[in-house]
């Protein structure tokens, strides 16, 4: 099947970006150079095309009890301009997704929900819609672009855009209705995936396209380079945030994950609720940072050892080019997760050491 | 895609050139530039014996991993000690300082049956 394209796909091409498909879409892995790139995002800003990413409206009067139904953080503590992080669970408590819910309206809810997964969470939401007449869903994935503008510049560059306003917003507060670029009707967000301050901007897809060069030319002074998906993926490891298919599955519960903070315990009930306090304490393996003690670099899949005992699995590995480091996120026994504990990596039948770290892996 | 004609390739990217019964190995460029940004190279010690087709080093890029296969067999003779922290040489040039390692070949004759530069370029503009 064809590959599906973003309103900047050609942009990507024209650029020399390298291509690859991704979630069924043709999307930019590299532009300049993956190191370069991440490094960019550290240091000054870089801008992404998350086009592929899929939002889901959730709407009417009973709109808040179906979200609150749905996913694992409490909705009810949102205002209308404030958005939280939470995970979708299945009745087992494992993950069919992680979100961010936009509270848009007082009975008006967006969820963006991963790009991978847009037709299996559409599935499950609609078909585990609690209020099905009074809580109307909307898949509006192929209705926005979304860019993500990320890093200590970020605020400048979405100023100079948006409108000076849009650097007051907390994080993950966000603005309707606004004028970007031009283009009316955008969504900005103080939200992102990067480690670093930032935005993510969505924007009626039939009206984005000129906005990524204007966020290139508007950029230029502040040192803005267009970062493909490859960075997105180091840049989010060294920030240790879950990626669904890596850290999370459907048999994974937010509990191994380090999500439980995503658990809205006093809410009343939910969705995995009963699975997650049965599973509560109980974890045969709980999601760790590694930094690895000599050069080599671990990679999903690897078993990691101690005492000459498999402990567990790396989720995902790769150098970090802040710490110039091999790092990773691992599924470890439980008592292996204080900080320093010294464990082995199986990099192609050679231990190699690694330590648990506690901490981004981000060199302040 | 630089390809220089002095030299023989393989199926696998890498180059070989030979001076003397000493061979120098290397990766391509088409090579570096499918890995990307290299930031480890696992090379064998000086000493260490491989036969033809037998796995070298690994080269390892921020996202990738890549096996490298001796072009021909013989004794590793000096492995290139500068590109320790310096990875990047090999993106920058991969022909030159980015050499990898120089083997005392077994029997020069193995290099009949690698690629020439024309034969390479035509199956890397085929991939």
């Amino acid at each position: 099947m064809e590959d599906r394209r973003t309103p900047f796909t050609s942009l990507h091409e024209a650029a020399g970006a390298r291509m690859v498909s991704y979630a069924g879409f043709s999307m930019p892995i590299q532009y300049s150079g993956l190191q370069e790139e991440h490094l960019r995002v550290r240091s000054a800003v870089g801008i992404f095309d998350v086009s592929h990413m899929g939002e889901i409206r959730v709407s009417g009067p009973k709109a808040l009890e179906a979200v609150q139904h749905l996913v694992t953080n409490d909705a009810g503590r949102l205002e209308v301009g404030h958005a939280l992080y939470a995970c979708i669970c299945n009745e087992r408590g494992g993950v069919v997704d992680d979100t961010i819910v936009y509270r848009t309206g007082a009975s008006e809810f967006m969820l963006c929900v991963n790009a991978a997964n847009r037709a299996k969470d559409w599935a499950w939401l609609t078909s585990h819609n609690p209020h099905p007449d009074q809580a109307t869903m909307v898949d509006e994935g192929d209705d926005w672009a979304q860019i993500a503008i990320q890093g200590p510049r970020a605020a400048e560059l979405v100023s100079a855009l948006g409108g000076a306003h849009l650097a007051d917003l907390g994080t993950y507060h966000f603005a309707l209705d606004q004028v970007f670029a031009g283009v009316a009707g955008a969504m900005v967000a103080r939200t992102g995936y990067t480690g670093e301050d930032g935005f993510e901007v969505y924007l009626p897809a039939q009206l984005a396209e000129p906005v990524w060069t204007a966020l290139l030319d508007a950029g230029a002074p502040l040192g803005v380079l267009p970062i493909g998906l490859g960075a997105r993926d180091t840049l989010r490891l060294e920030a240790r945030f879950c990626l669904y298919g890596h850290e999370l599955g459907d048999e994974i519960s937010p509990l191994q994950a380090g999500l439980n903070w995503t658990i809205g315990w006093k809410k009343g009930d939910f969705m995995g609720r009963d699975a997650l306090l049965a599973r509560r304490g109980k974890e045969p393996h709980r999601l760790a940072g590694l930094i690895m003690q000599d050069r080599r670099i671990p990679r999903e899949g690897m078993k990691v050892m101690a005492g000459g005992e498999e402990v567990g699995w790396i989720t995902s590995g790769t150098h970090s080019p802040s710490m110039e480091r091999g790092v990773a996120m691992a599924y470890l026994r439980p008592d292996l997760l204080t900080e320093g504990t010294e464990v082995q990596v199986d990099v192609r039948g050679r231990l190699a050491p690694a330590q648990v770290f506690k901490g981004p892996f981000i060199n302040r | 895609m630089s390809i220089p004609a002095d030299r023989k390739y393989t199926s696998h990217d890498e180059w070989v050139l030979l001076d003397g019964d000493i061979a120098t190995i290397g990766i391509t460029d088409f090579a570096q530039d499918a890995l990307g940004d290299l930031v480890f190279i696992d090379l064998p010690e000086a000493g260490a014996t491989f036969a033809a087709g037998d796995a070298l080093c690994e080269v390892e890029s921020v996202k990738a991993v890549a096996e490298v296969y001796a072009p021909v067999g013989g004794e590793v003779v000096a492995v290139n000690e500068e590109l320790d922290g310096s990875e990047g040489t090999v993106n920058s040039d991969p022909y030159g300082a980015g050499w990898l390692l120089k083997l005392r070949v077994t029997d020069a004759a193995e290099l009949d049956a690698l690629m020439d530069a024309a034969a390479y370029e035509a199956k890397v503009s085929e991939s």
